[in-house]
């Protein structure tokens, strides 16, 4: 797995880590923006880490970019396989309410735009991932943490990426067009990742069902948010807890009066022993948790 | 502290709050903002007397109408839309007195797309996050991160502006319906073929009216890709990838067709295979493109993209000498 390096005019650097989506090249990214984002180099404007590749906006008037690109490709070697590295992570929980009135609303209002017209999103997506019924996908799709991969798109939102081997991962393609609108706190799915719509607007990604739990606040008025507008930071791993219609109803009228907090959990993240034994590992991870 | 507020009579098509823009947050999804076209704002600033940065109004294709409370100095730059004053013209390019009860608007359109009005002492709209820039899908800066609306008090700060002020005519753009954008190739322009890249290079692309301050969209031909197994997580289109990075001004072609130059309101990551960036200085010229205009992507190496941001720099240093006098 060897980095492939490349202009982004006279103010980007682009490095993809891998072609393909693994949770190693995703660590790799997360453990390299880190070292770049301690060491503050100076004209440095922008450090963005994603699924399996990064980016840097920097001044060349500051950073010479050839010496700079050397440096990028020295911190690739010094982070390596990532094995040994470890990380310093959150585990959040976060309620959904699958199969909720909004998205089938609005999933319903863009029917032409479907592979399967006849289905809903979450039918579709267990049928061709080989579920039986859409409780065994909830149960697939809830039963393991996810790796956020990267935050972005738009403000605040994160991609997520099942901590589960690839024979497992839930696969799905995105719309054949993409919708004009999805409610905000949409929980969505395209590719191998899922993700929650921080804002209203278009998308693309098939939608399963709703989260009460706010994760971008402009205004910093809800007690989560007191120090920053976004909730969702690279390598915060989450935990989907399904919940059922009284209690949704119940945690939005908390998150409405300004009272709901996101359940967190400080950890320390390390690869090697995840990849050895990723149930037993996610086990450990989610003790305490609820 | 003057005291001068400007009220919105009427709001124009899309008029903004923008600045210098937003640094540092791009990598939660929250893209630099500011004025699409930086030199023109920096001009603005300089004519009437502020920091290069501040912030001004960004207008769109059809002007506001405004009206002052209380004396300042003004410029408009950019976009060739005239102001009045009280129904007299003004000139563009050049620093002129307002005073209270003053009702200031535009002209039809002329050339361009964007014009920048500055204030001296630059809007007082509320900061987020160290910008004033409006970032419209947040609902950050400007006026409660919208466009500007009928009824809008808009608050100026404190500055001392000079009348008369002038940018030289060698030192304003010059605003065509046929421009060429300079790139440099890469990213992921190895999923092009050979005939796919000349495509992209030898082709006349017309923007489309799908041009706003996320991206602009071209139409004109359809470049041929690279046959490959799609990798894990990239989905089916040979034009997926596994959701990356977007850098500002990265040319994203969606399907091998309608290139999208994505610019300061950029969603920051997706799916889609990135041939080639605008240098950071070309930015200003897609920014003054309306729809209709054709536009020639010429490749540059780094080694020239460094020289011309070394002459950008220099042009607007001699702006500045310029109009400082």
């Amino acid at each position: 797995m060897s980095a492939r390096y490349s202009w982004g005019g006279d103010e980007f650097i682009f490095v993809e880590l891998a072609e393909e989506m693994s949770l190693q090249a995703n660590f790799k990214a997360v453990a390299i923006t880190n070292l770049l984002r301690a060491e503050r180099p100076d004209g440095v404007l922008e450090i963005c880490s994603a699924n399996a590749s990064y980016q840097v906006r920097y001044d060349p008037d500051v950073q010479e970019p050839y010496a700079f690109l050397a440096h990028l490709k020295e911190l690739e070697e010094r982070v390596g396989d990532a094995l040994g590295v470890t990380l310093d992570c959150r585990v959040v929980e976060i309620p959904v309410l699958y199969r909720d009135p909004w998205t089938t609303e609005t999933l319903m209002r863009f029917r032409d735009r479907h592979q399967d017209p006849e289905a809903t999103d979450i039918e579709y997506a267990a049928r061709i991932n080989g579920y039986a019924s859409v409780e065994e996908f909830v149960a697939a799709h809830s039963g393991s943490p996810w790796f956020t991969s990267m935050v972005g798109f738009v403000a605040g939102l994160p991609f997520k990426y099942q901590m589960v081997p690839r024979e497992r991962q839930i696969v799905v393609p995105k719309y054949l067009r993409p919708r004009t609108d999805t409610p905000k706190q949409t929980v969505g799915y395209g590719g191998c990742f899922s993700c929650i719509y921080s804002v209203r607007g278009a998308g693309g990604y098939q939608m399963f069902g709703i989260t009460p739990a706010p994760i971008y606040d402009p205004r910093q008025t809800k007690p989560d948010f007191a120090e920053h507008k976004v909730f969702m930071r690279p390598g915060d791993m989450v935990k989907f807890r399904p919940i059922e219609r009284d209690e949704y109803d119940e945690l939005e009228a908390k998150a409405e009066a300004g009272d709901y907090r996101i359940t967190t959990k400080d950890v320390e993240f390390d690869l090697q022993p995840f990849l050895d034994d990723p149930d037993g590992y996610n086990k450990r991870l989610l003790e305490g948790l609820a | 502290m003057t005291g001068t507020t400007i009220e919105v009579r009427k709001p124009g098509l899309s008029t903004t709050v923008q600045d210098g823009g937003r640094a540092g947050y791009y990598h939660l999804g929250i893209p630099p903002s500011g004025a699409l076209d930086q030199y023109s704002l920096a001009c603005a600033n300089a004519l009437t007397g502020n920091e290069p940065g501040a912030a001004a109004l960004e207008i769109v294709y059809m002007g506001p109408e405004l009206r002052f409370t209380g004396p300042a100095v003004v410029a408009v730059t950019g976009a060739e839309i005239a102001p009045r004053v009280n129904g007299e013209a003004r000139p563009l390019w050049e620093s002129f007195a307002v005073g209270e009860g003053d009702v200031l608007d535009f002209d039809f359109l002329k050339a361009g797309a964007r014009a920048y009005l500055a204030v001296s002492g630059g809007l007082d709209t509320r900061v987020d996050l160290g910008s004033r820039s409006t970032y419209l899908i947040g609902s950050l800066g400007g006026v409660d991160g919208r466009p500007v609306a009928e009824g809008d008090v808009l608050p100026v700060g404190d500055g001392s502006g000079r009348a008369g002020l002038v940018v030289p005519e060698d030192l304003r753009p010059s605003l065509s319906k046929d421009v060429e954008v300079r790139v440099v190739m890469g990213l992921y322009d190895h999923r092009l073929t050979d005939r796919g890249r000349a495509t992209f290079l030898d082709t006349v692309w017309t923007l489309t009216p799908v041009a706003d301050r996320m991206g602009f969209r071209y139409s004109g031909g359809q470049l041929e890709t690279v046959e490959r197994e799609p990798p894990f997580g990239a989905g089916q289109d040979p034009s997926n990838i596994v959701d990356s990075p977007y850098p500002i001004g990265s040319i994203q072609v969606p399907g091998g067709v309608e290139p999208i130059i994505l610019h300061r309101d950029a969603v920051s990551g997706g799916g889609y295979m990135m041939v080639a960036t605008v240098l950071s200085g070309d930015l200003d010229v897609v920014a003054q493109s309306a729809p209709r205009t054709r536009t020639k992507f010429v490749e540059v190496d780094l080694e020239t993209a460094l020289a011309l941001r070394a002459e950008r720099k220099d042009r607007i240093a001699r702006m500045h000498a310029a109009v400082s006098g």
